[in-house]
């Protein structure tokens, strides 16, 4: 039949576009597969190995070394404060680039991101110079007469969660302000114009309006302390003892290989529950900003 | 509603309200009295400082200079959720992660009236909209009119004193858009509440207002009823605004005659004493005089160009001998018929000295 030969133009139009999109997703899928998906795979196999055979050890010792459980502890507790202390600073900032001018904002988030530009190493000993027994901080508070004795900011968790929560901040502060730029003015007038006080407009409106941002900045600034390795490692002073420092002594000094395998292949599972927990709440395509 | 709303009703003045943006002025010293229960509308074309006069009004644009007050009260320093004003939003501005019943009870709960009083006050609201049995409905699922009623209701629960309107049914289709203006109007007449509409179609000004103020580089350039603006425009501006009229310059020849291509016009009003002036020609205004008939004042001859069935009417569009275009409608019936024309015939046209309205060009 002569209708059943004829392809749809648009069809064939369609599939042309595939191919071309495969195309452009060819190098990234490759560097991908290659660099991401292969290592982890192999890291995977080997935490279920040792001596050249199958074994489940590296997995029984989260049971029974209690530093491993007490690592993962510490590790949960200083992101989560992390988290709390990025999202208190981090909105008020949000909130006042996303309402202010367009210049003004611009000025705002250009001073939020400036810091990525020097390393996390840099910013780390920064904050060493700062906080430690005769750094600026205690030599100021010192000076005010505020204090007697300097206070021990330094080689402990408080040093790293300062310094960790400085360096996230701005994985806070843009997916906050990505959301409260979506919100439109005119809700916010028409609440008042209904008789909203600027608290219960806030409250009723713009604080649930924004709620998809602080998600996702929660998710990310919670992830991304998970895994942090600089950081604790010169601020902690050595009492404080993260998931990542533990996966490095391993190889480092006993080179274990499935030992650090098997912490990392965990705390990915950790990940991943959380963004699956945090993609129940929100679709995961939102929490990214693409809607 | 309740009979409350009947006693809370008040007039709203401005008096000589500014707004400079840095050196532009938005709004230049706008005067504007509407009296209690009254629907005015502000009519003006895009940039003419509507919305920022509904701004001013609504508390969210201060005012350069100037004055607001609502009934006796000054509200000029007041902030927006102290003026007791229900504003509709251009877009309507419904809350997203509300439903519609949410919405609605929104000014309940911020003015803290008591739970127990919305489900009487909610049922009232939707009901008066045609929207009983939606409460539970996501703003998403609703349709433009269906959004468009929720803000109505939205604003008329808490039984403002003053009902602001910002081009409310702009996104609606013609249809709807039409539908909708009889529905307001009866919801005026059944709340009794006093209106102002913004607007920059000018059919939706002339179908429901008391009075038209009409808007020009943020000055109120005439202020009206909808038949006096139709009729008596004050400049070249608002005849040019309103209704479907082409202006033909024309020559002054004394207090109640001009001059066009050479035929006198008499008009029963005066005709304003200055250089550039226009006669206004309306084109349900005008007749076709039957072939052969001269008789009476004011006929002009031309040559048809064009002519548009459209319905209810077939327009004719005329080249007169100075080469100013102007259009006449004839309805579409047997009457119509026996006067039509085609293009390239001659066609006489007759134009009433009541309706030779003659304007000076707008400043
Ligand atoms: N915040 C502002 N800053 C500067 N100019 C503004 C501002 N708001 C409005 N304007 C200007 O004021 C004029 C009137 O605007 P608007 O009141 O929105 O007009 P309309 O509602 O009649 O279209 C426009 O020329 C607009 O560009
Ligand atoms: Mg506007």
């Amino acid at each position: 039949m002569a209708i059943s030969s004829a392809v749809d133009p648009s069809v064939l139009h369609e599939r042309r576009e595939q191919r071309l999109i495969l195309m452009l997703l060819a190098p990234a899928l490759l560097v991908v597969i290659g660099l991401l998906i292969v290592p982890l795979c192999w890291l995977a196999w080997q935490s279920f190995r040792q001596d050249g055979g199958f074994t489940l050890a590296h997995y029984a010792r989260f049971v029974s070394d209690d530093v491993y459980w007490r690592t993962f502890l510490q590790t949960f507790r200083i992101a989560f404060v992390v988290t709390v202390a990025t999202l208190l600073l981090a909105y008020p900032v949000a909130y006042v680039a996303a309402s202010a001018s367009r210049r003004m904002s611009i000025l705002i988030l250009a001073m939020v991101i400036l810091p990525f530009w020097t390393s996390v190493l840099v910013r780390s000993y920064a904050w060493l110079i700062l906080l430690q027994r005769r750094g600026l901080v205690n030599s100021a508070l010192d000076g005010m007469g505020l204090i007697d004795q300097p206070l021990i900011l330094v080689n402990n968790e408080l040093g790293t969660v300062i310094a960790t929560t400085h360096i996230l901040l701005p994985f806070m502060v843009l997916p906050l302000y990505a959301a409260m730029q979506k919100i439109p003015a005119d809700l916010m007038m028409a609440g008042s114009s209904l008789g909203g006080s600027p608290a219960h407009v806030f409250w009723r409106v713009f604080l649930p309006l924004s709620l998809p941002g602080v998600l996702a900045g929660t998710v990310l600034v919670f992830v991304l302390a998970l895994g942090f390795y600089i950081t604790p490692e010169l601020l902690g002073g050595g009492r404080t003892y993260m998931v990542s420092m533990l996966v490095s002594r391993n190889i480092e000094l006993y080179s274990e290989w499935g030992a650090a395998s098997s912490i990392s292949v965990v705390l990915l599972l950790c990940v991943f529950g959380i963004f699956r927990l945090a993609s129940m709440i929100i679709p995961f395509e939102r929490i990214m900003g693409a809607r | 509603m309740s009979q409350s709303t009947h006693a809370e009703k008040v007039g709203v003045s401005i008096r000589s309200a500014t707004k400079m943006y840095g050196a532009f002025c938005a709004l230049d010293h706008v005067d504007l009295e509407v009296k209690a229960g009254e629907f005015v509308s502000i009519l003006g074309p895009s940039g003419s400082g509507k919305t920022t006069f509904l701004g001013i009004l609504g508390g969210f644009v201060q005012p350069t200079s100037g004055a607001i007050l609502l009934g006796e009260r000054d509200i000029t320093l007041e902030p927006p959720h102290k003026r007791d004003i229900g504003i509709v939003f251009q877009n309507y501005a419904l809350f997203p992660h509300m439903n519609v019943a949410e919405n609605v009870t929104f000014p309940l709960r911020a003015r803290r009236i008591p739970k127990s009083g919305w489900p009487a006050k909610l049922k009232a609201a939707l009901e008066m909209v045609e929207l009983t049995g939606y409460g539970n409905r996501k703003i998403h699922e609703l349709s433009g009119g269906q959004r468009q009623r929720v803000a109505l209701a939205r604003a008329m629960i808490f039984e403002p004193r003053l009902i602001l309107m910002d081009e409310p049914l702009s996104a609606l289709d013609k249809q709807l858009r039409e539908s909708m203006q009889i529905e307001l109007k009866h919801l005026h007449r059944k709340l009794d509440a006093t209106i102002i509409y913004v607007t920059h179609d000018q059919r939706e000004a002339l179908t429901m207002s008391d009075r038209i103020a009409v808007m020009r580089k943020g000055q109120i350039v005439q202020i009206d009823t909808p038949e006096q603006l139709h009729d008596n425009p004050v400049d070249s501006f608002v005849a040019g605004f309103i209704g479907e009229a082409t202006l033909v310059p024309v020559q002054r020849v004394d207090e109640h005659s001009v001059t066009l291509a050479g035929t006198r016009l008499v008009s029963s009003k005066p005709v304003p004493n200055t250089i550039h002036l226009f006669l206004v020609v309306q084109s349900e205004k005008i007749t076709v005089a039957a072939d052969g008939d001269t008789s009476g004042p004011n006929l002009l001859t031309g040559i048809v160009h064009e002519t548009l069935y459209q319905g209810e009417s077939i327009r004719i569009f005329l080249d007169l001998p100075g080469g100013e275009r102007i259009s006449v409608r004839v309805p579409s019936n047997h009457t119509g018929r026996t006067l039509m024309k085609h293009p390239g015939d001659r066609i006489t046209v007759r134009l009433h000295p009541d309706d030779t309205v003659v304007v000076p060009q707008a400043s």
